[in-house]
């Protein structure tokens, strides 16, 4: 039963949503082995649905071992017998052809990756898609120079990579991976999380028009067994990881005694700092876009809000009338700001840990918000009065979750904010200079951000500390994790 | 003054910890040999719990030593090296009798270790030059990135090579500010005691380098898998591809860095490269806005 | 009158604030200071808004009724004014639903014409005082400026502060400037016009100097803020007009006292316009989102507003001989 909608009262925004027309899903996909999509071993596949409908997407193909072992075989061959002899400014030009078409794609990709990861559109459209183009632009301009990178007269490659990466940025994590790899002389077999793989699907039909020889880049979808597979086979030279500290852990005891090099860019649960001089208004929005961007499905997201307590009242009321602004619904309309949490199971968990905040005993608020009645949805959700002792201030929640802590010193700002397993990344609002300076160097995290939070380049290097995993992708540092 | 009747004062090879030189908690030692097999000195055996207590000592030091400026660190390292240079003559002796060098030989690896020190000293200011810098990033920031030490490391000092080894794998991790927890050659202890005396005497701070004695068998696994402890160098057991697997899956707990070793002792006269202090390095990349 | 005085009227946040350069300088400087990347980068945020078909026609019929149609030349005469005034009451002859503009706004010589032409139409007389567009004449003369263009009967008042006077910190001189001239805008039955303050924000250079001369005005009595003359580039920009959009919320929050914000100058496209209004409307809030709290300075923004509104209502696009120039 339909009903008129009731007529327009004020600046209420009509839907903008963005078309789906401009991507052609197939009903199912095969793994992408030796420049062409083949049909898995074993037969299996499973399906992608959209997090914020529930509606399947397509069938995608459950890569076995056997087909791993086919990839990493096909990548092997490409590595000896083509990309590795290639000479640089070669490869140099398919991958900025690659970049090229990226960008032509790039409403294509936007919209698919927003299908399958629920992620708003403008998000996907202005950060993901044309970051992952930046990033093939700048390694291919590598992939000629690695003799003047620093990291001795004459690098060569590793051989082939296995790379595994998450759901939460799908095609700008292949972008981050494959990249550096294909720039450096390696070949890759990547692994697409299970839940997102269609626009690593897509990328595989943008190698083909690339014209990159077969081989150079295999993509084979699966789950955790798949990935299992992947890094623990004999026949690769590197394993490259994102995702939880968990699996990461697992994946450092698996290659143990190998020569296999690894980089891991795992968990964190980033302190956002904010002293009492802060250019409050930017701060919030810093507040914000650090929990709330991609519906804090980030690993560096500033999940610890730490305010200085002069300000915290008046930050807290200004976060809170921000966040009634946010508008969380449809990924594909053009004004939301926070999407679909990706999954079923990571949404229970964001659930699980959201009780257990309350349980604790923290001030639970959510921004008032109408939410779908179908897909996974979660309302942007702070929590205050969140002591480091709560496990909403330890462990990472990977949600639109805020724990709110407060400090009296500089000195208190730092050693809360460096109490944690994790490093991965802080940020630090001050107006002075020589404190913002004072804190960078303090805090132990591999990205400071300071007066900004959430911002990534090519050129700048990015990865953690402690147990947030270990190597740098980006800059000229990425190139080392590639190279021997 | 001196006949050949005096009674020669021995010495006793204790651990160094915290800047102190102390037994074992466990009381016990064992019998350390030349390399011709005659005894040469009870050295202490170090337990699980000397291992807990080393940590815990590098980790109180590395906060004060690794915010050192580089040109202070870089000095204490030159003074290391001036101190080494005293203590020459008794550690020709000692490393030729632990290495079953001749003297020439075991002068030549003095002297070695002392000019690797020497090198690393100059590296303290000029490393963050040289792997980090500015990142041209397409955004009104200015975006830097520079090299920290990534805290307490763990090292299985080389077994042959007692006192060149070990300075080419001491110096490289505490030129950065790192703090160290060592574990000496467990068959070649002696040099390695006399460098923890020289390192006493020279200016580094008590608790940045803890020197270990004894079979790693005990400690080792410890230090692999104290989460406290932020990266692990298993040159020390080259060789032992068993106990280095091992090893590198207790150091998976917590996610430590890890310096694999290689097959077999390297010689240790190579150039040495900068590979063994960016292995622990950590880059912090810092961004801030450029407006008005 | 003493400049204190004014300020713990206007702000029982500050009860003892004394008048003198020093204090307000305190004050001023103590506000959250204002990040040029961050601020820029939040309006460049709010601008990818995408605001289409029922939204769209809200917001046009709204940007047309916030307009103050401005004619500043010194070609002026009194037909192009009475033409503007006709195209404000009337901005689309052929479509009575169109609303009309919110104001004229011209040179105080003019302002007679004006209210003639307008008459009871609703539609106000704003006119710019106070030696515009520079500022730099005698206090007296802009007292006298203002108070012709009040007797000549003006509704609104468009004053520019003393840039020089605020760059170099003499910000008591400001602030009592526009106290003197908020008096001047007293009308013999007791009855004000209103007073927009003008700041060339162009000159001011600074977000930082945005936020505190907002501040300032508002503590002196404005009842608008407003960005620029038109005169001077940069004009009215999205950043600015935010940083005055977060001075106004705040200032209400501390107050109680809203004050309205006026961009002036350069803003010519419908597009620009729905810019600007999502910005008042998430981040001042939708209390702003009325002809009496946020106007637009335009001239040639009002016939894109009808051309993107005949577009909608006949589906087709308009062109520049459908809509009247004058």
């Amino acid at each position: 039963m339909t009903s008129t909608p009731p007529p327009r009262q004020g600046f209420d925004y009509a839907p903008a949503p963005e078309s789906r027309s401009v991507v052609d899903i197939r009903s199912s996909y095969g793994l992408f082995v030796d420049g062409e999509l083949v049909d898995p071993v074993g037969g299996r596949s499973f399906k992608t649905i959209s997090p914020a409908t529930e509606e399947v997407l397509a069938e995608v193909s459950e890569g076995s071992a056997e087909d791993v072992d086919l990839a990493v075989q096909a990548a092997r061959r490409a590595f000896e017998t083509v990309w590795s002899p290639m000479p640089g400014r070669e490869r140099a030009k398919y991958l900025f052809r690659i970049a090229r078409i990226l960008q032509e794609r790039s409403r294509e990709l936007a919209v698919l990756e927003t299908l399958d990861n629920g992620k708003p559109i403008k998000e996907s459209r202005d950060v993901d898609v044309p970051l992952a183009a930046q990033w093939f632009f700048y390694y291919a301009g590598w992939a000629d120079k690695l003799e003047h990178a620093g990291l001795g007269p004459a690098p060569r490659p590793l051989g082939v990579a296995g790379q595994v990466i998450p759901w939460n940025f799908p095609l700008l994590m292949l972008a981050w991976k494959v990249a550096p790899a294909l720039a450096c002389g390696n070949t890759v077999v990547l692994k697409p999380a299970e839940t997102t793989p269609l626009t690593a699907l897509l990328f595989a039909e943008i190698c083909q028009q690339a014209d990159l020889p077969p081989g150079v880049v295999n993509i084979v979808t699966g789950a955790g067994e798949t990935g299992r597979a992947l890094v623990s086979h004999p026949g690769i030279d590197k394993v490259a990881f994102t995702g939880s500290t968990e699996v990461g852990r697992s994946i450092a005891r698996a290659v143990a005694g190998t020569t296999k090099k690894v980089t891991l860019e795992l968990g964190g649960k980033a302190a956002n700092i904010v002293f009492d001089d802060a250019p409050l208004d930017e701060a919030v929005e810093g507040i914000v876009h650090g929990i709330f961007f991609n519906q804090g499905h980030v690993c560096c997201a500033g999940s610890r809000l730490l305010v200085q307590e002069s300000v915290a009242e008046e930050v807290l009321e200004r976060l809170k009338r921000r966040m009634t602004t946010l508008r969380v619904g449809d990924p594909l309309d053009k004004n939301t700001d926070v999407g679909a949490i990706n999954s079923a199971e990571q949404l229970a968990r964001i659930r699980e840990l959201s009780d257990v905040g309350e349980q604790e005993g923290a001030g639970r608020w959510s921004a008032p918000c109408e939410l779908p009645a179908h897909g996974f949805w979660f309302p942007p959700t702070i929590f205050t009065g969140v002591s480091q002792a709560h496990r909403i201030a330890r462990e990472e929640i990977f949600g639109p979750v805020l724990s709110v802590l407060t400090f009296r010193t500089p000195a208190e700002a730092v050693e809360k904010a460096n109490n944690t397993p994790f490093g991965l990344s802080a940020g630090v609002w001050s107006d002075k200079g020589s404190r913002t300076l004072w804190a960078a160097s303090r805090l132990r995290a591999g990205v400071v951000w300071a007066n900004t939070f959430n911002k990534f380049d090519p050129a700048s290097p990015f990865g953690g500390y402690k147990e947030s995993g270990y190597g740098r992708e980006g800059g000229r540092h990425g190139l080392e994790a590639y190279l021997r | 003054m001196t006949s050949g009747n005096r009674i020669q004062v021995r010495k006793t090879y204790k651990l160094y910890v915290g800047g102190a030189f102390p037994r074992s908690e466990s009381g016990r030692s064992y019998v350390v040999e030349d390399a011709a097999g005659s005894f040469l000195a009870n050295a202490t055996h170090a337990s699980r719990k000397d291992a807990r207590d080393a940590v815990l000592a590098a980790r109180k030091a590395f906060a004060g030593w690794s915010t050192r400026t580089p040109y202070n660190r870089g000095q204490v390292l030159y003074r290391v090296a001036e101190v080494l240079e005293g203590r020459r003559a008794q550690l020709v002796e000692e490393v030729g009798r632990s290495e079953g060098l001749d003297s020439a030989s075991a002068a030549e690896a003095v002297d070695l270790s002392v000019d690797r020190l020497v090198w690393y000293a100059g590296w303290a200011d000029k490393v963050a030059q040289v792997v980090g810098g500015t990142n041209p990033v397409a955004a009104p920031y200015v975006n830097f990135s520079l090299p920290e030490p990534t805290g307490v490391v763990a090292v299985l000092a080389p077994s042959r090579s007692s006192l060149l080894g070990l300075v080419s794998v001491l110096a490289p991790v505490v030129v950065t500010g790192c703090t160290v927890v060592v574990a000496a050659s467990p068959a070649r202890p002696v040099p390695a005691v006399t460098l923890a005396e020289v390192l006493a005497t020279s200016d580094v701070p008590g608790g940045v380098v803890n020197l270990l004695t004894g079979p790693v068998a005990d400690t080792a696994p410890t230090l692999a898998s104290h989460l406290d402890v932020n990266a692990l160098d298993l040159t020390g057991a080259a060789g032992d591809q068993a106990l280095a697997t091992e090893l590198e899956q207790a150091a998976a707990g917590s996610l430590k860095r890890v310096l694999r070793p290689p097959a077999t002792e390297q010689d240790w006269s190579d150039d040495p490269g900068l590979d063994r202090i960016t292995a622990f390095l950590e880059t912090k990349t810092v961004w801030h806005p450029v407006g008005l | 009158m003493s400049a204190g005085a004014v300020v713990s009227t206007a702000s029982g946040l500050l009860p003892d604030l004394p008048g003198s350069d020093a204090t307000l300088r305190r004050f001023l400087h103590g506000l959250p200071g204002v990040d040029q990347v961050g601020a820029e980068a939040r309006a460049a945020d709010l601008a990818t808004r995408s605001i289409k078909t029922t939204a769209k026609a809200f917001a046009i019929d709204l940007a047309i009724r916030m307009v103050d149609l401005t004619t500043l030349e010194g070609a002026d005469t009194p037909g192009k004014v009475r033409a503007l005034s006709a195209k404000a009451m009337r901005p689309d002859p052929t479509d009575p639903t169109c609303p009309a503009a919110a104001a004229v706004c011209v040179y105080p010589d003019m302002v007679g014409i004006a209210k003639d032409a307008l008459g009871g139409s609703g539609v106000h007389v704003a006119s710019v005082a106070t030696a515009f567009p520079s500022g730099r004449a005698a206090l007296g003369v802009k007292l006298a400026d203002t108070r012709d263009a009040v007797a000549a009967g003006a509704d609104e008042i468009d004053m520019v502060i003393d840039r020089g006077a605020f760059l170099s910190g003499r910000y008591l001189q400001v602030f009592e400037e526009i106290v003197a001239v908020g008096e001047a805008c007293r009308r013999a039955d007791g009855s004000s016009a209103h007073l927009k303050v003008i700041f060339e924000t162009g000159e001011l250079q600074t977000y930082d100097n945005v936020r505190r001369v907002s501040w300032l005005a508002m503590l002196a009595g404005a009842d608008f803020i407003k960005t620029s003359t038109g005169k001077v580039q940069p004009a009215a920009t999205l950043p600015v007009t935010l940083v005055m959009l977060e001075a106004v919320r705040d200032y209400r929050a501390a107050t109680g006292v809203t004050v309205g914000v006026k961009p002036a100058g350069g803003i010519r496209a419908s597009k620009d316009a729905l810019r600007y209004l999502v910005m008042v409307n998430e981040v001042a809030g939708p209390d702003w989102l009325d002809p009496d709290r946020f106007r637009f300075g335009a001239s040639s923004l009002l016939n894109d507003l009808l051309m993107q509104r005949a577009r909608l209502t006949s589906g087709r696009y308009s062109g520049p001989d459908y809509v009247t120039v004058d």
